[in-house]
């Protein structure tokens, strides 16, 4: 195999040594954001059955705010995401099925239920400077006979440096692979590079590098390229991009960009084109679209996830949405705090009932 | 009026600020600081002139008169150690530490039940910030479900917060039902980098009858916040509580959604750190109570 320097073995999870970068599905994790935690139980073994087929290797299957995301803050799942993962996992052939958490939000326990629903991969995330907080939960992941997958979420909100000395922590505690997550869809090429660059410098020997982006400002597949050509070996996508903000780089786009590079993913390009068309879209509300909002989180720096709520907000109080993301940029807003977007809309409120009262 | 003499055992920044408050008491005499190394929390306790050692519970133990009532600041493990040596002695404990030896308590929710409790634990600093308001809800209108989301400068999340940050989701969660009424909890924390650091910030979510009394429940959310403020100056409403109708996926119950700010009273902890402050002034507040009640009786 060909993979860049630095990096350790594939970590014992891949069916053939062909494979040059392991593309991880994230359809029914992070996709369930742009379908308000909506997903039906058939929409979850098609869209695993039509992915396994295509040779993604690992799929990743929680509400979309990780597991225990559930709830009036992020959005009740209409079907328990553990009955989706159990779904996940016999529908499955050849594919793991991963899971989300986020402590803070979802606990050791909600983990160890995904476990006994058949999930292997645990993927740990935090906000990028707060690694320290998921050092018992890849403790018990591993403990759990679980693959490991650090999150560090909102990369851009740290520098390179940092973002190293927090994706030492995970390796640390546990994490097989450390990601640069770029949430908001901000990072700009070389930002991305510049990250990829340095965690590999930290944890290479010790851990695999991995990236997730977003498509606010249309760089997600170009920042996989990149940080797949700085040495990450683990890159994320979503089918149809469907995803937080203006979607995930598109798994089918990926597949088909790294077989033009002539880099191995094992995934089957015409299986990931009709797994996105004929399965996928069909059920799509909406597909994921660089629209002002999204634009403006990617512009800012503001949690993809952010984008559904803050339409309820702007819709609810008769505020702009892309107003209400503004200020949460301006606040330094990180994911999580949904919450902030009521806040947020009705302080606007406030202001414009001040500017308009009579003097 | 003779003050309740007390100990503070745990001389770090919760037991210093803590220390601050109680210093303000008009029936709590901290004589003691407590802890097992040298630290600049004894230092400093002894600059304020009380007797401080590093001689750990062993030596508060020996002190004549012992202390009435001790305020353990330390881990939960010390806890654990040091609540049987205090109950032994008949010594009061009021437990800010996650060991949860005695009842929850949130001075204005459930405070009179416990005022005669050898130990009481004082939840976590979340709890201590949203429990009231699930009670000011609760109290009124019957609540299926309760949820809190609690926002806090990482700077002020100390490393045994960030060790196990599930047994804080756990411990809110479980006393959003058994102390603030709600049948089901859940709690979620999260911990935001900015700087400058942000103060800290509860939000509240409480599934409600789809027809129930929405001016009784503010006006109840209203009174709660004054009761709070008796022992928390910065603790204040965002916005009056927000009603909202049912919705899919809410199972027909209607929702209360209430944004609070709790601003610490900068006595030693910084302003930004309410989350640490709330901590401090419930268990100041629920020391004098039982001081209190404690001098009615003798």
């Amino acid at each position: 195999m060909t993979a860049p320097a630095g990096n350790g073995a594939l970590a014992g999870n891949g069916p053939g040594p062909a494979r040059q970068v392991r593309i991880t599905d994230t359809t029914l994790r992070d996709g369930s954001h742009a379908m308000s935690h909506q997903f039906t139980e058939d929409q979850v073994r098609a869209t695993v059955h039509a992915l396994d087929g295509a040779g993604v290797e690992v799929i990743e299957v929680t509400h979309g705010d990780g597991l225990g995301g559930s709830s009036f803050n992020y959005g009740f799942s209409l079907t328990d995401e553990i009955k989706l993962i159990s779904a996940a996992t016999e529908e499955a052939r050849q594919a793991k099925i991963a899971v989300l958490l986020v402590p803070g939000i979802g606990t050791m326990a909600d983990l160890q239920r995904a476990r006994d629903a058949g999930a292997s991969v645990a993927r740990i995330a935090t906000h990028c400077t707060e690694a320290d907080v998921s050092i018992q939960h890849f403790g018990i992941a591993r403990d759990l006979g679980m693959e490991t997958v650090g999150f560090l979420m909102m990369a851009h909100r740290t520098s390179p440096a940092e973002l190293a000395r927090q994706a030492r922590i995970m390796a640390d505690a546990g994490a097989q692979c450390v990601y640069c997550v770029d949430s908001a869809g901000a990072l700009l090429l070389a930002d991305a590079q510049e990250r990829i660059k340095a965690i590999l410098a930290e944890v290479g020997g010790d851990a695999q590098v991995g990236f997730h982006g977003h498509q606010n400002l249309a760089l997600g597949v170009a920042n996989s390229v990149l940080a797949y050509q700085n040495g990450a070996l683990q890159i994320d996508g979503s089918l149809c991009g469907l995803g937080a903000g203006a979607g995930n780089s598109p798994t089918e786009v990926l597949a088909a960009t790294f077989d033009r590079l002539g880099v191995a993913t094992g995934v089957d390009v015409q299986g990931a084109l009709a797994a996105a068309d004929e399965i996928v879209k069909p059920f799509l509300p909406r597909l994921p679209w660089t629209d002002r909002a999204s634009i403006v989180q990617g512009y800012a720096g503001v949690y993809s996830s952010f984008l559904l709520h803050a339409e309820h907000a702007a819709q609810r109080y008769g505020v702009p949405v892309h107003d209400i993301l503004q200020r949460v940029a301006q606040h330094g807003y990180v994911g999580g705090q949904e919450d902030m977007l009521i806040d947020v809309a009705l302080q606007l409120v406030r202001e414009r009932e001040a500017d308009s009262a009579p003097a | 009026m003779t003050r309740t003499v007390a100990a503070i055992v745990g001389p770090g920044n919760i037991g210093t600020d803590l220390l601050a408050k109680l210093n303000r008491s008009e029936n709590i005499n901290v004589v003691y600081m407590v802890g097992v190394v040298e630290s600049e929390g004894l230092a400093r306790a002894r600059k304020l002139g009380m007797a401080a050692s590093a001689g750990g519970v062993d030596w508060l133990l020996r002190q004549d008169p012992l202390p009435e009532i001790v305020f353990e600041a330390t881990s939960a493990r010390a806890h654990l150690a040091n609540a049987p040596r205090y109950a032994e002695a008949g010594i009061r404990a009021i437990d800010l530490t996650p060991a949860h030896v005695g009842p929850m308590v949130c001075p204005p929710v459930n405070m009179p039940e416990h005022l005669d409790a050898p130990n009481v634990s004082m939840i976590t600093c979340g709890g201590q910030a949203t429990i009231p308001i699930v009670r000011a809800v609760s109290r009124v209108a019957p609540v299926p479900y309760a949820e809190i989301v609690a926002s806090v400068a990482s700077r002020s999340a100390g490393p045994g917060t960030r060790a196990n940050i599930d047994e804080f989701t756990h411990t809110t969660a479980g006393a959003v039902e058994s102390v603030g009424g709600a049948a089901r909890g859940k709690a979620i924390i999260i911990l935001n980098p900015v700087e400058p650091p942000m103060i800290m910030r509860d939000t509240i979510f409480c599934a409600i009858p789809a027809d129930a009394d929405t001016g009784a429940i503010a006006e109840s959310v209203h009174a709660m916040v004054a009761e709070v403020q008796r022992y928390v100056p910065g603790y204040r409403l965002r916005a009056d509580p927000q009603f909202d109708p049912p919705q899919p996926g809410w199972q027909g119950t209607a929702r209360v959604a209430v944004f609070l700010e709790v601003r610490g009273n900068g006595d030693y902890l910084p302003e930004y750190a309410g989350n640490l402050d709330i901590m401090t002034a419930a268990a100041a507040r629920v020391g004098e109570l039982v001081a209190s009640a404690t001098g009615a009786v003798a």
